[in-house]
C-alpha cells in the first residue's frame, strides 16, 4: 500500500506551499512534489494600468520583498520611457536597496532558515527558531539582530515613503532627494551593519564550520545538485544587486552566457506542469529536460550561492575575504551544495552592509537633482535586479499613452523552482527510509526548501520565555503523533 | 427563430434620475399629453441632477437596471446654479469607468430636458430603450452576498445595500 | 487566568500584512505576551487539524489577511469563523479585495490563459494549464480551485471588525490588539481607524485651497512635485479627500499622491464611486467638451479609483460581454 505524507503548509514564498511525499510499499520515497497552490494573475490585471503605477502595483506580489519588485519595476520604467536617472537618484536607489538586502538576509539567517543550523537540524522543533539561536549565541545578539533590522527598516520607510510597499520609484529617478539627516543616519546604520555582518560570519564559523556533523550535512549528496547558476555581475564580474550584466556559468563553472539582462527572452524560458500554479524557468539554449541536473538539463539556480558561483567574487573587502574562505573550504567553485546558501547569504549580507557604507559616504548622494523627466513615447521596457531570492525580471509593453498592454514577470523564486522541487524530492528520498518518518527527517526535507527561501518566523519578535509554543507532529492519517509544548 | 423572439421580448429596465424642477416636470407633461414612452423606464425624482451620486448609478446597475438615464435642467437653468455642471463632470468620469467595467456607453445617458420638453423625454426614453434592446440585457454576474458587516450599518441607520446621500448640492443659492 | 487565544491566517496575501505584524511585535512584546497564539501557519507549526480540534468560539479572535481566491482559503475562513468570537479583516485585501482584486476585471479563464499560454517567455507546446487533480505515476496530486472572482473576507464569512491599510499602519495594529486584550473593542462592524479623511491629518492640508479646482491632471512621471504643497493642488491625483486617515499620510511623506489604501470613511458604500465623485467635482470647467477632455486625462479610472477595492465595489467585477450585441442579426 502506498502511503502519502503531506506537509501543508510549509514555509511560504509568494503564496503558500505544499509538499506531497509518496511512499512505496517498502516505505521508501517514490517521489516528493512541491506544489504552489496559488495564482493571483498580476500579468493579466497589469493590463490597462498606467505604466508609472507598476512599481506600486507589483510590489503587492510580495510583501516580504516589496522593494525588489518596486525596484525592478522602476528600472523597467527607466527603460520604457528611455530616461537615465541622475547619478544621485541611482545612488539613493542602490543605498536603499542594499539596506533592504541586508535586513532581508538577516531575517532569514537568524530567524528562518538559519536556526536549522545554528541550533541543529535534529533539535526539537520548539528550539529551532530564534529562541534556540539566542540560546546558542546569547540574548544580546538576539536584541542586536532585532535592533539593526528595525533601524534599517525605519530608514527605508522614511526614504521610500513606506517600508512595506514603497512609493518613491519613478521613471528617471525618485520622487524626492535624500534628506541630509537621513544620510547621516544611513551612515551610522551602515557602520553598525558592517560590524554586525562580521559578527554573523563569526557565528557561522563557530557554530557551523566547527561542527563536523554540519559540514558533512552541507556537503551531503542529498543536498547537492549540479546545475547552471545565474546572477548579475558588475564590470569586474563581481556580485551586484541593483544593476549589472546577466551571467550564467555551467555546472563546471565555465561561463555559459553573458548578456544584457534586457535580452532575457532569448535565453530564459518557462515550462508549465499541471500540478503546480508555479511555472518553472530553464535555459532556452539547453532546453527543458525535466527535473534533473547536469550539463544537459536547462535547470539553473539563482539566489546567494548561485550569485557567488556566477561571479568572480565580491566587490568589497570583508565580503571578498569571506567569499575566498567559502570557496576554499568547500573545495573550489562552483559550489553545488544547496545548504551552502546560508553561508553565501551572510557573505552577501556583509557585502550589502559595506556597499551601504560606501554609498552613504558618497557626497554626491545628497544632490537635489534626482529626476530626469521623460520625453519619449513609451513602447517597451525591461527592468532586472537581484532580489534576495534571485534574479527578478519585469518586462512591460505599453500603448502610446503609457498604458500597459502586456506584462511579463519572472520572479526570483521561479528561477529556482525546478531546483527547489528537485532538492525537496532528493532530500526526501535520501532521508525517509522504510516508512520511518520523524520530525527531524521531515524538517530536513523542509530544510532543503528553506535554504532557498524562508517563511516568516513567528519567533522573530519574541525573546526567550515570552512565546509559548505548542508543536504537533502528525502521522499520514492526520492524527497527532507527538506534541512538544513550551508554555 | 426563438432566439429572435426572445430578443423582441426583452424590455430593458431603465432607471431614470430626473431633477425635480425641469426634467421631472417634463416627464409629467409627457404623461399628461399622452406621449408614449416605454414602461421599462422607472423614474426616480431628485431635487437636482447634481444630487445623482455615482453610487446611485452603480447601485441601479447592481440591482438589475439595464440602463441609467440622468435628466437635468439645461446649462444655466439649474435651480442650484451649478448642480447640472457637477453632474456633467461626474458623468464623464463615470462613463469612462463603466466602459472599463464592461458596461457600454449607451447604458448611461445624461440629457438636459427643460420643463416644457415633454416630447424630448419621450424621444430620449424610446431611443435609449431601443439602443439597449439591441445591446441585450446587462450581464452583471451576481456579487457574492455580503455575509458580514453586520451591525455597524444597522447601527448607523443605513439600509443594507442602499446608497447613502453624502453631499448635499452645496454652494447654490436658493 | 488563561490568556486569550488568537489566530492569524492569510488568504491570497502578499505577506506584507504578516510583515506588518512582525514590525509591530518587535515594539510591543508586552502585548504579544498577553495573548496565546493558537494558529499562525506562516510562523508556527500548528496545522489545520489543531484548529479543528478547538471548541467553537474558543479563539478570542482571528486576524485574517489577504483576499479569498481559492476554495481552500474559503474553507479555512469558515473554519476560523466557527472557532472565533471575533473575526478581524486585516488589511485592504481582506477588507476590500486589495490590489490583487483588480483581477476581477478579467475572467479566471483569461487569467489562466495569459499566464500559462500567452506569456512571451513560455515554451508550452502542449498548452498545459494547471489542473485541479493530476495523476502522476506515484498517485494523485491536487490543487485548490480558483474561485470565479476575488472576494473580500466579508463576502465569504461574517466579519466583526476591519483593520484597513495596505498593510495596516503599525500603530493601528497595536491599538487593535490592545483593545482586544482589554475588552475595549467598539461596536461590531467598526473599522478600527480614525473616521476622518486623510486630508485632515495631512501635513500639506494648509496648502490645499478651500475651494480647489483643477485645470488638468498630471501623471506622476510627468512632473517634479513640490514637496510642500498639496499634491492635488499641483494637479496630481491624490485621493486624500476620499480616503480614511490613520496612516500618517505616508505616501504624501514620500512626495507621492495617496492611492487610497485605507479605504473609505464610514457611510460610504463604494469607495471608487466616492473617490470619482470627489475628483470629478474638482474639474474646472462648465464646457462639455472641455470637461470630457479633462476627464479623459484620467486614463485608467478603474485602476485609479478602485486600486484596492474592486471586489468590494457595487459592481464587484467586470460585466460579461452582452450576448446579443447588435441584436437585429438573425
Ligand atoms: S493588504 Fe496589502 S500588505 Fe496586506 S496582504 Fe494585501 S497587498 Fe499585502
Ligand atoms: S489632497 Fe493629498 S496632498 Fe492634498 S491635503 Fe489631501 S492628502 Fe494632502
Ligand atoms: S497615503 Fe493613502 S495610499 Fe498611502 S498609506 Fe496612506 S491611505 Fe494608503
Ligand atoms: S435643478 Fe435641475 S439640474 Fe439642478
Amino acid at each position: 500500500m502506498s502511503r502519502e505524507i503531506v506537509i501543508d503548509p510549509i514555509t511560504r514564498l509568494e503564496g503558500h506551499g505544499k509538499i506531497h511525499v509518496f511512499l512505496d510499499d517498502a516505505g521508501d520515497v517514490d517521489r516528493a512534489y512541491l506544489q504552489i497552490p496559488e495564482l493571483r494573475g498580476f500579468e493579466k490585471f497589469a493590463q490597462g494600468r498606467r505604466a508609472e503605477d507598476m512599481p506600486q502595483i507589483t510590489s503587492r506580489i510580495c510583501g516580504v520583498c516589496p522593494m525588489a519588485h518596486h525596484m525592478a519595476a522602476t528600472k523597467a520604467l527607466d527603460d520604457l520611457f528611455k530616461v537615465d536617472p541622475p547619478a544621485a537618484a541611482k545612488k539613493i536607489r542602490e543605498l536603499v536597496y542594499s539596506a533592504f538586502m541586508f535586513e532581508d538576509h538577516a531575517l532569514h539567517f537568524f530567524f528562518l532558515g538559519g536556526p536549522d543550523f545554528l541550533v541543529g537540524p535534529a533539535a526539537p522543533k520548539a528550539e529551532r527558531n530564534i529562541l534556540g539561536v539566542i540560546g546558542r549565541v546569547g540574548l544580546e545578539v538576539g536584541k542586536e539582530v532585532i535592533g539593526v533590522r528595525q533601524q534599517l527598516r525605519a530608514l527605508i520607510g522614511q526614504t521610500a515613503g513606506k517600508v512595506i510597499h514603497p512609493v518613491f520609484g519613478l521613471p528617471g529617478g525618485l520622487s524626492r532627494p535624500l534628506d541630509p539627516e537621513l544620510q547621516q543616519e544611513f551612515a551610522a546604520a551602515a557602520a553598525r551593519a558592517v560590524e554586525f555582518g562580521k559578527f554573523a560570519l563569526g557565528v557561522f564559523r563557530d557554530v557551523v564550520l566547527r561542527t563536523p556533523e554540519f559540514v558533512e550535512m552541507v556537503t551531503a549528496e542529498a543536498y547537492t545538485h549540479r546545475t547552471y547558476c545565474m546572477g548579475l555581475v558588475d564590470q569586474a564580474d563581481k556580485v551586484t544587486f541593483y544593476e549589472g550584466t546577466l551571467r550564467v556559468v555551467d555546472p563546471e563553472g565555465r561561463e555559459f552566457l553573458r548578456c544584457d539582462p534586457r535580452e532575457y527572452l532569448a535565453h530564459i524560458a518557462e515550462h508549465v506542469e499541471p500540478w503546480s500554479y508555479m511555472k518553472f524557468t530553464f535555459l532556452k539554449e539547453v532546453g527543458w529536460k525535466g527535473f534533473t541536473d547536469g550539463m544537459e538539463s536547462g535547470v539553473y539556480s539563482v539566489a546567494p550561492l548561485a550569485r557567488l558561483n556566477a561571479s568572480e567574487g565580491m566587490a568589497t573587502s570583508f565580503a571578498e575575504e569571506a567569499y575566498e574562505e567559502l570557496v576554499s573550504t568547500l573545495g573550489g567553485k562552483p559550489v553545488h551544495h544547496t545548504l551552502a546558501n546560508h553561508w553565501a547569504r551572510i557573505i552577501e549580507l556583509v557585502y550589502a552592509a559595506e556597499r551601504m557604507a560606501e554609498l552613504a559616504a558618497d557626497p554626491e548622494i545628497l544632490d537635489s537633482q534626482v529626476r530626469t523627466l521623460p520625453t519619449a513615447v513609451p513602447v517597451e521596457g525591461i527592468g532586472v535586479v537581484e532580489a534576495p531570492r534571485g534574479t527578478l525580471i519585469h518586462h512591460y509593453c505599453t500603448d502610446s499613452r503609457g498604458l500597459i498592454t502586456r506584462a511579463n514577470l519572472i520572479v526570483a523564486t521561479q528561477n529556482n523552482a525546478a531546483r527547489i522541487a528537485m532538492s525537496v524530492d532528493k532530500a526526501a528520498r535520501a532521508l525517509i527510509k522504510g516508512g520511518e518518518v520523524d520530525d527531524a527527517l521531515l524538517n530536513q526535507v523542509e530544510m532543503a526548501f528553506r535554504a532557498y527561501d524562508p517563511c516568516l518566523g513567528c519567533a522573530t519578535h519574541s525573546l526567550p520565555g515570552q512565546m509559548p509554543l505548542i508543536i504537533a507532529i502528525h502521522d499520514p492519517g492526520g492524527g497527532v503523533v507527538r506534541e512538544i509544548r513550551r508554555d | 427563430m426563438p432566439e429572435a423572439e426572445l430578443e423582441r421580448r426583452f424590455d430593458p429596465r431603465i432607471v431614470a434620475f430626473f431633477c425635480n424642477w425641469c426634467t421631472y416636470t417634463a416627464a409629467d407633461l409627457a404623461g399628461i399629453s399622452r406621449m408614449e414612452y416605454p414602461p421599462g423606464v422607472r423614474i426616480v425624482r431628485l431635487m437636482c441632477s447634481g444630487r445623482v451620486d455615482p453610487q446611485f448609478v452603480l447601485a441601479a446597475f447592481r440591482h438589475g437596471a439595464d440602463g441609467v438615464l440622468i435628466g437635468g435642467c439645461h446649462p444655466g437653468d439649474c435651480h442650484y446654479q451649478e448642480g447640472n455642471y457637477k453632474a456633467r463632470r461626474r458623468f464623464e468620469l463615470l462613463r469612462m469607468l463603466l466602459r472599463d467595467m464592461g458596461i457600454e456607453g449607451e447604458r448611461l445617458r445624461l440629457e438636459w430636458i427643460s420643463a416644457s420638453e415633454g416630447d424630448k423625454v419621450a424621444r430620449v426614453c424610446n431611443e435609449m430603450t431601443e439602443q439597449i434592446r439591441a445591446l441585450g440585457p446587462l450581464r452583471l454576474r451576481a456579487a457574492p452576498p455580503r455575509a458580514g458587516r453586520p451591525s455597524a450599518r444597522e447601527a448607523a441607520g443605513e439600509g443594507a445595500g442602499e446608497p447613502v446621500v453624502e453631499e448635499p448640492v452645496g454652494e447654490a443659492a436658493r | 487566568m488563561s490568556k486569550p487565544k488568537v489566530a492569524f491566517y492569510w488568504g491570497a496575501s502578499c505577506g506584507g500584512c504578516e510583515e506588518a505584524v512582525v514590525d509591530l511585535a518587535e515594539d510591543l512584546l508586552s502585548v504579544v505576551e498577553r495573548v496565546d497564539i493558537a494558529f499562525w501557519p506562516v510562523a508556527l507549526d500548528f496545522k489545520r487539524a489543531d484548529v479543528e480540534a478547538l471548541a467553537d468560539g474558543e479563539l478570542a479572535a482571528s486576524f485574517i489577511n489577504g483576499s479569498v481566491r481559492t476554495s481552500e482559503q474559503a474553507e479555512m475562513a469558515e473554519l476560523l469563523r466557527r472557532k472565533s468570537q471575533v473575526v478581524i479583516a486585516f488589511g485592504s485585501c481582506a477588507q476590500l479585495g486589495g490590489v490583487p482584486g483588480l483581477a476581477n476585471l478579467h475572467s479566471r479563464e483569461a487569467i489562466l490563459e495569459c499566464v500559462y499560454q500567452e506569456a512571451p517567455s513560455l515554451v508550452n507546446e502542449e498548452r498545459t494549464v494547471p489542473q485541479l487533480a493530476t495523476h502522476v505515476p506515484e498517485g494523485r496530486v491536487t490543487l485548490p480551485s480558483l474561485l470565479d472572482s476575488v472576494r473580500t473576507l466579508d463576502q465569504t464569512i461574517e466579519v466583526d471588525y476591519y483593520l484597513p491599510g495596505c498593510p495596516p499602519p503599525v500603530p493601528l495594529i497595536g491599538a487593535a490588539v490592545t483593545a482586544l486584550v482589554e475588552g475595549k473593542l467598539p461596536a461590531r462592524g467598526a473599522v478600527l481607524a480614525p473616521d476622518v479623511a486623510l486630508c485632515a491629518e495631512c501635513p500639506r492640508s494648509a496648502t490645499k485651497p478651500e475651494r480647489l479646482l483643477v485645470k488638468g491632471f498630471h501623471r506622476t512621471h510627468e512632473v517634479v512635485a513640490d514637496p510642500e504643497v498639496c499634491l492635488l493642488a499641483q494637479g496630481l491625483l491624490c485621493l486624500g479627500p476620499a480616503t480614511r486617515g490613520g496612516c500618517g499620510a505616508s505616501c504624501i511623506g514620500g512626495n507621492m499622491p495617496c492611492t487610497g489604501c485605507m479605504g473609505p470613511t464610514s457611510r460610504v458604500l463604494d469607495y471608487g464611486a466616492k473617490a470619482l465623485s470627489a475628483i470629478g467635482s474638482l474639474l474646472d470647467s462648465n464646457d462639455e467638451e472641455e470637461i470630457a477632455a479633462l476627464a479623459g486625462e484620467i486614463v485608467d479610472p478603474v485602476g485609479t479609483f478602485y486600486r484596492y477595492s474592486l471586489p468590494a465595489s457595487l459592481l464587484h467585477r467586470r460585466a460579461e460581454p452582452a450576448s446579443r450585441a447588435g441584436g437585429s442579426s438573425s
